[in-house]
């Protein structure tokens, strides 16, 4: 079946649907490539990435199409007439075929697009502008556009002619929704790709740079005036976007996250260096960037705080600073904060969260406070996923064992203190999970270890019939 | 002389009053450990704005790890603490579990910790958070023999620290030592606890130091013990000899020295 075909092939009568054995009767000699849905989608979002350039709302409409939503921007292109030249020039130098047109709606102008490319309607012409055109391009979907054709309706202006409760009791209320956005009625709203950023500056090139103190000086430059236009309004950034246009389409975005409001432009200009120098593929220029933009597309208000004479205050900023330049190199998750948990079980005790997030209430968090004269009752290291160890026999069913062997060394054991009992929570768990013994014990080399045995003697660790089954033991963590 | 050449050379001589106070004052700012011959053989403590090395063999990690803790809780005084490891290492020596960390008498709500991709990126992450002077203290947490720690990599560290004054602490798991431009170097080995009574207090953390290196005076070998409660080394409890109170506070030797002559 045909999925896509260029202006030659619709000449020679062929249609989008056509089976292909079909279209190779009709002419033998068709250069047939296979459709690739998923690759279509990447390019079609490529360019709309590259149309970010002219406004930062931008809907993607599958499969072919785009919309702009060019409010309060077509000046800066030299008006709509200009705007639209230039996309469609630059698009089509890139060897796509494109159809444009500017209206008052979004359906209205993909209507147009269909039918009358290159036309600019003005606010309220709508109606006007696509009246004489076929209601195939309306694109309804095929039953209702033969529906509409049977009925003797062949431009829009026919169907607009009739009322709108005959179309809607004929096609349905989702046509003549569509009609009347189509007219100018109401406009169906677009879903942009990025949610629009708080604040945005950018810089074109009438010749592209290229070179790395070029973009540093650039990004620097816009990080003043975008620290300028924040700090009129108290505000300071939590996530900032710095993309990058370069002259032959290809867009990249570079995002930096902090862990406060950034206030300060040296501060960005920083943070980008050190993201920059990390990048695993670092920033290609090709022939250079033609634009670039910078974005906070987060951003927070900005509490003043008393600085001077608290020292700690500032010892807390160093430290966010710190952990924001150490997030940016190496990523957010890796610098972490701990959280304790309310539970019991060991392995889950603890939370790791990311430390720009979460410092202040890392901070102020509860630990349990620790027993005194007591020696440390829970190990410094503590695995994951506890590792089996080989027990022989065990003197007492459910006593410590006298060796085990642990990463194929033999451990004697000298000393033993237990058990401490943890059950599972069985309001949580799901499948049976067997409560744990745990002893502490240290070998003959001093080596201090927390081991546990999965399953209580006399009533878990039996079968069906009633005999006791060989039980697991684990290595759980490592005493200093 | 001419005004320009004569406010050069007031720079000039600026410069250099900056290094020496740098190389003096934070050598001076030193932490006892607790421990009075290790305090004896290192001046009276462990320096801060300095790295200190401990290395350990394979499966002596946890002492080592523990030892670290110690010195970390003994120079820090309430600042961060910055945790710095290799991402790996969690399942080749177990997670540093915080809940431990709080048994030992430090604070959880202080530490944070780093997990870096590689040797590279840990190396680079530390020298920058050894250059925060709002931290307390560093730990570079590195496992096995590594190319990229060298005397280079050693050096930065050693600068960065200097200028800050925060401590860099370095340990080294299943490595060997080779020379740095450490102030202090270990080899850490876990210690049994005192003979006799099975069922009764033991467990506490007992190290079997050895100090292979040291700038400034000798080295030695010595059976430390971590108190818990008090969040400092003691002697082992082994020996039925009375031990002097710890000196927690006691005037830095080298300066009553300097004083004197």
């Amino acid at each position: 079946m045909i999925h896509a075909l260029d202006e030659a092939a619709e000449r020679l009568g062929l249609h989008i649907g056509l089976p292909l054995a079909n279209a190779r009767a009709m002419c033998p000699d068709l250069k047939v490539f296979d459709a690739d849905v998923a690759a279509d989608a990447k390019t079609l979002s490529d360019i709309a990435d590259w149309c970010d350039r002219f406004t930062p709302l931008v809907a993607l409409d599958p499969p072919h199409g785009l919309f702009l939503d060019i409010t309060g921007c077509a000046h800066l292109f030299g008006g709509e007439a200009a705007l639209l030249q230039t996309l469609v020039r630059a698009l089509a130098r890139q060897g796509f075929a494109v159809s444009a047109a500017i209206a008052g709606t979004s359906v209205c102008a993909r209507t147009l697009t269909r039918q009358a490319p290159g036309t600019i309607v003005a606010d309220g012409g709508e109606a006007e502008a696509i009246s004489a055109l076929p209601v195939s391009a309306l694109g309804a979907g095929e039953a209702i556009t033969t529906g509409l054709r049977r009925a003797g309706l062949k431009t829009i202006g026919d169907v607009a002619s009739r009322s709108s409760h005959e179309i809607t009791a004929r096609f349905g209320a989702r046509f003549s929704t569509l009609l009347a956005h189509a007219l100018g009625q109401g406009d169906a709203p677009i879903s942009p790709r990025k949610p629009l950023p708080d604040y945005i500056v950018e810089k074109r090139f009438a010749e592209p740079i290229a070179t790395d103190t070029m973009i540093a000086m650039t990004l620097s430059r816009l990080a003043d005036t975008l620290i300028a236009s924040m700090e009129k309004q108290g505000k300071g950034a939590r996530r900032l976007e710095a993309a990058f246009f370069r002259t032959d389409g290809v867009v990249r975005a570079i995002m930096v996250e902090t862990g406060r409001p950034v206030t300060q432009s040296a501060v960005i200009d920083r943070l980008f260096r050190e993201r920059l120098d990390a990048l695993a593929d670092p920033l290609d220029p090709g022939f250079g960037f033609d634009m670039v933009r910078l974005s906070a597309s987060r951003t927070e208000i900005v509490v003043q705080e008393q600085r001077d004479l608290d020292a700690h205050v500032h010892d807390n900023d160093e430290l966010a600073a710190l952990i924001d330049r150490i997030a940016a190199r190496i990523g957010g998750k890796r610098v972490v904060v701990h959280l304790p948990q309310d539970t019991h079980i060991p392995e889950h005790a603890v939370l790791a969260a990311p430390a720009q997030h979460h410092l202040a209430a890392a901070m102020q968090a509860e630990w349990p406070a620790r027993v005194a004269s007591e020696p440390p009752l829970r190990p410094l290291r503590l695995f994951d996923r506890p590792e089996p160890i080989k027990v022989p026999f065990a003197t007492v069913p459910d006593g410590a064992p006298h060796q085990f062997t642990w990463r194929r060394a033999l451990h004697a054991v000298v000393r033993v203190e237990g058990p401490e009992r943890i059950a599972m929570e069985w309001w949580r768990q799901d499948g049976k999970q067997l409560t744990r013994d745990y002893f502490r014990i240290e070998d003959a080399e001093g080596l201090r270890f927390w081991i546990f045995r999965d399953g209580l003697y006399d009533s878990e660790l039996i079968d069906d019939e009633g005999k006791p089954v060989p039980a697991n033991w684990y290595v759980h963590g490592l005493f200093a | 002389m001419s005004g320009a050449r004569r406010s050069a050379l007031a720079t000039l001589r600026g410069q250099i009053e900056r290094i020496e106070i740098s190389d003096t004052v934070h050598h001076r700012d030193r932490v006892a450990l607790g421990h009075p011959e290790a305090d004896g053989a290192l001046q009276g403590g462990l320096a801060r704005a300095a790295i200190h090395e401990v290395f350990c063999e394979g499966r002596q990690g946890t002492a080592a790890t523990g030892f670290v803790s110690g010195l970390a809780g003994r120079v820090t005084e309430r600042k961060p603490l910055l945790w710095i490891r290799q991402e790996f290492s969690d399942m080749e020596t177990g997670a540093l579990s915080m809940h431990g960390l709080a048994e030992l008498g430090l604070d959880p709500r202080r530490v944070v910790m780093v997990r870096a991709a590689d040797v590279e990126s840990a190396l680079r992450t530390s020298a920058d958070a050894l250059a925060c002077d709002a931290l307390g203290a560093v730990v570079l947490e590195l496992w096995g023999e590594t190319r990229q720690f060298d005397l280079v990599a050693s050096r930065k560290l050693t600068l960065a620290a200097q200028s800050s004054g925060v401590t860099g602490l370095l340990l080294r798991m299943a490595a060997h030592p080779l020379p740095s431009t450490a102030e202090t170097r270990w080899m850490l080995r876990a210690a049994d606890s005192p003979p006799g009574a099975m069922w009764g207090a033991w467990g506490a953390p007992r190290f079997d130091a050895e100090l292979l290196r040291n700038r400034h005076g000798p080295c030695g070998r010595w059976i430390m013990e971590w108190k818990c409660d008090e969040c400092q080394f003691s002697e082992s409890s082994a020996y039925p000899q009375p031990v002097a109170a710890a000196p927690a506070h006691r005037p830095d030797q080298a300066v009553l020295q300097r004083r004197a002559g």
